[in-house]
């Protein structure tokens, strides 16, 4: 009893400190790149300054006067939303199909749709770049969306797939008997009762494709560029400014941590959403 | 109208054959069961006249239409499930008009169809609850009210009680048996429990492996049934079925006789043997009897309290007009 008691008066203390020292170091970077993006250039290298400096919003209006930071914005909200949207779109009647009529085949497919993640990105770099310039779609928002889509579908319908198994068979099936048909069973029964799983799904989808850079910093050049691209542009070849890239850094992750902040409890409802068994 | 005529019916789930071709009629308002041990086939079957598995051969024939490609909806049926199936997110109200919405019935013949079906099922307090909030036994009669208002041709029962408590079980058979009287709509219902078999049923399709085994009424079945399958299934406690000598005597290879065709006698029966295990319920008594030559265990049905205990001797005297008769098939001898 004694070695349980002191075990659990350890854990008690330490396990909070751990979490809270893994937390902070997580968390520091960001707060780092915070700070930064206040100073000037100069200031930023040095180490004195590291929290004693004289704030400066500089690096902001430099970033939205001289970089054009709301085009680059709106690129990465209208690319973001849409491929979140077209992959649902195409997910969610895909993984219905596999999990209420699975076949023989549907766990090889699922499979292969994984594997297709382990493609490495850069071996179809050239033939991407290529075929996009020379069908014109190369630098186009019709282009980014249907990227993002693609690489996050697996994921996609891999969550869906796990959500939707989890709804008894049996009420799909009396919604057939009740007189649905498979786009009824979708909308009156399958979305409504995966609704948590579905926001997740889409929170993170999103959240996706607002970080990719890979594909969008290379197969955009101005019309169709997202956040991702501005920041890869400030990685000036005159050398590092460190202010301003940690602006515009701060800019470009900024939306998505107050999403992420807000979808929280949005989040673990989705995860704790339960039907009737 | 509920006739249902099934021809040839058969089904396959790729290579292997779960339902032979099997032919069956029940007739309008009939209370038929199917009834057999797990895996024998009858939810599969009961799925094929719902429409949500299709026939891999043959036809089923619902009030003189074929309905092979007839989707679910449309072949005028209602099913009850095991899980009760309601939908979690919609009120129980909702739930119940669910299928006349889909129907597209005015909103002012729903209400009627509703109140009317949750008055006669005693739902009317529970009406705007959803069902995680009703007990299994509320649950199933919103399951069952879900049915009704369809006004179907004929219900479909997959072991609906399954899930429900012992006590409850039996209201429930009472309250479905109820509905049936007051409806007079033909039902069928799929159980593994032949106690439920023989208490609900006008009609029971005794099902092993795909095949029908038999088909007749409760007694029918009680009194004659077709083989040593059907015999031992049907009745509680099992028919004691034996062969050797006592068979030989009667000219049969097997013989049966149910433990309440046997007498406990004070001395000189025609059996004796030594009491195992007595299961002293009152108003019977089981006797599971071992040593007596003719099987491991007879099991005996003793009206009352009879005062043996285990170890004790048992003299015995069996009906000579109770015993059933099987050849080597195991096929009944008539």
């Amino acid at each position: 009893m004694a070695i349980v008691a002191q075990h659990s008066k350890f854990s008690k203390i330490a396990m909070p400190v751990l979490a809270w020292v893994v937390a902070l170091i997580f968390f520091f970077p960001i707060f780092y790149m915070l700070l930064t993006s206040f100073k000037t250039d100069a200031d930023a290298v040095k180490p004195e300054f590291l929290f004693s400096f004289t704030p400066t919003l500089e690096n902001y209006t430099n970033m939205t006067d001289n970089y054009d930071y709301w085009r680059f914005a709106s690129n990465s909200v209208i690319t973001s939303v849409s491929a979140t949207i077209f992959a649902l779109v195409v997910g969610v009647p895909c993984a219905y199909a596999m999990a209420f009529d699975p076949s023989r085949g549907t766990k090889d497919i699922l499979m292969w749709m994984l594997s297709t993640k382990m493609l490495p990105a850069a071996a179809v770099l050239y033939p991407m770049i290529f075929l996009t310039k020379s069908i014109g779609l190369f630098d186009t928002h019709f282009l980014v969306i249907m990227v993002l889509s693609l690489i996050n579908l697996p994921i996609v319908i891999w969550m869906l797939f796990t959500y939707f198994k989890d709804i008894p068979k049996d009420i799909i099936e009396a919604g057939k008997m009740d007189g649905l048909n498979t786009w009824g069973e979708i909308k009156e029964i399958l979305i409504p009762l995966a609704w948590g799983g579905i926001a997740s799904t889409a929170l993170l989808t999103f959240i996706f494709c607002w970080n990719e850079a890979y594909w969008t910093v290379r197969l955009t050049t101005i019309d169709a560029a997202t956040l991702s691209k501005l920041i890869e542009g400030n990685r000036a070849p005159e050398g590092l400014f460190f202010g301003r890239l940690s602006a515009v850094s701060t800019a470009a992750v900024g939306p998505i941590v107050v999403l992420g902040w807000f979808c929280q409890k949005q989040l673990v409802q989705g995860l704790t959403f339960g039907a009737v068994k | 109208m509920g006739r249902i005529v099934l021809e040839n019916v058969s089904k396959s789930f790729g290579d292997t054959q779960v339902i032979p071709p099997l032919s069956l009629t029940i007739e309008d308002g009939e209370f038929a069961v199917f009834v057999g041990p797990s895996g024998c086939g009858k939810s599969t079957l009961l799925r094929l006249i719902a429409g949500l598995e299709e026939v891999s051969g043959g036809s089923i024939v619902i009030d003189g239409t074929e309905v092979a490609d007839v989707p679910p909806a449309k072949r005028g049926l209602a099913m009850v499930f095991q899980s009760y199936a309601l939908y979690p997110h919609m009120t129980v109200r909702k739930n119940i008009a669910f299928p006349l919405r889909m129907a597209k019935m005015t909103q002012s013949d729903i209400d009627a169809r509703v109140n009317q079906a949750a008055s006669v099922l005693n739902l009317n307090d529970y009406l705007e609850r959803k069902p995680g909030q009703l007990s299994g036994g509320q649950r199933q009669r919103v399951a069952i009210g879900r049915a009704i208002v369809r006004e179907p041709s004929a219900f479909l029962f997959d072991e609906p009680l399954s899930n429900l408590d012992a006590a409850l079980r039996v209201g429930m058979r009472m309250e479905i048996l109820e509905l049936h009287n007051k409806l007079e709509t033909t039902m069928i219902y799929v159980t593994h429990d032949q106690v439920e078999a023989m208490t609900m049923a006008n009609k029971i399709v005794v099902l092993r492996a795909g095949v029908i085994e038999q088909v007749g009424s409760p007694l029918e079945l009680y009194r004659s049934p077709r083989n040593k399958f059907v015999a031992s299934f049907i009745g509680s406690p099992k028919m004691n079925i034996f062969e050797g000598d006592e068979a030989k005597k009667h000219n049969a290879h097997s013989i049966g006789i149910r433990p309440e065709h046997i007498d406990v006698v004070k001395s000189n029966g025609e059996w004796q043997g030594t009491v195992g295990v007595a299961e002293h319920l009152g108003s019977d008594t089981f006797f599971h009897i071992h040593n007596t030559g003719l099987s491991e265990i007879l099991t005996v049905r003793a009206i009352g309290d009879v005062n043996l205990r285990n170890g004790d001797t048992i003299h015995l005297n069996p009906r000579a007009d109770d015993f059933h008769r099987f050849d080597e098939k195991g096929l009944r001898i008539t």
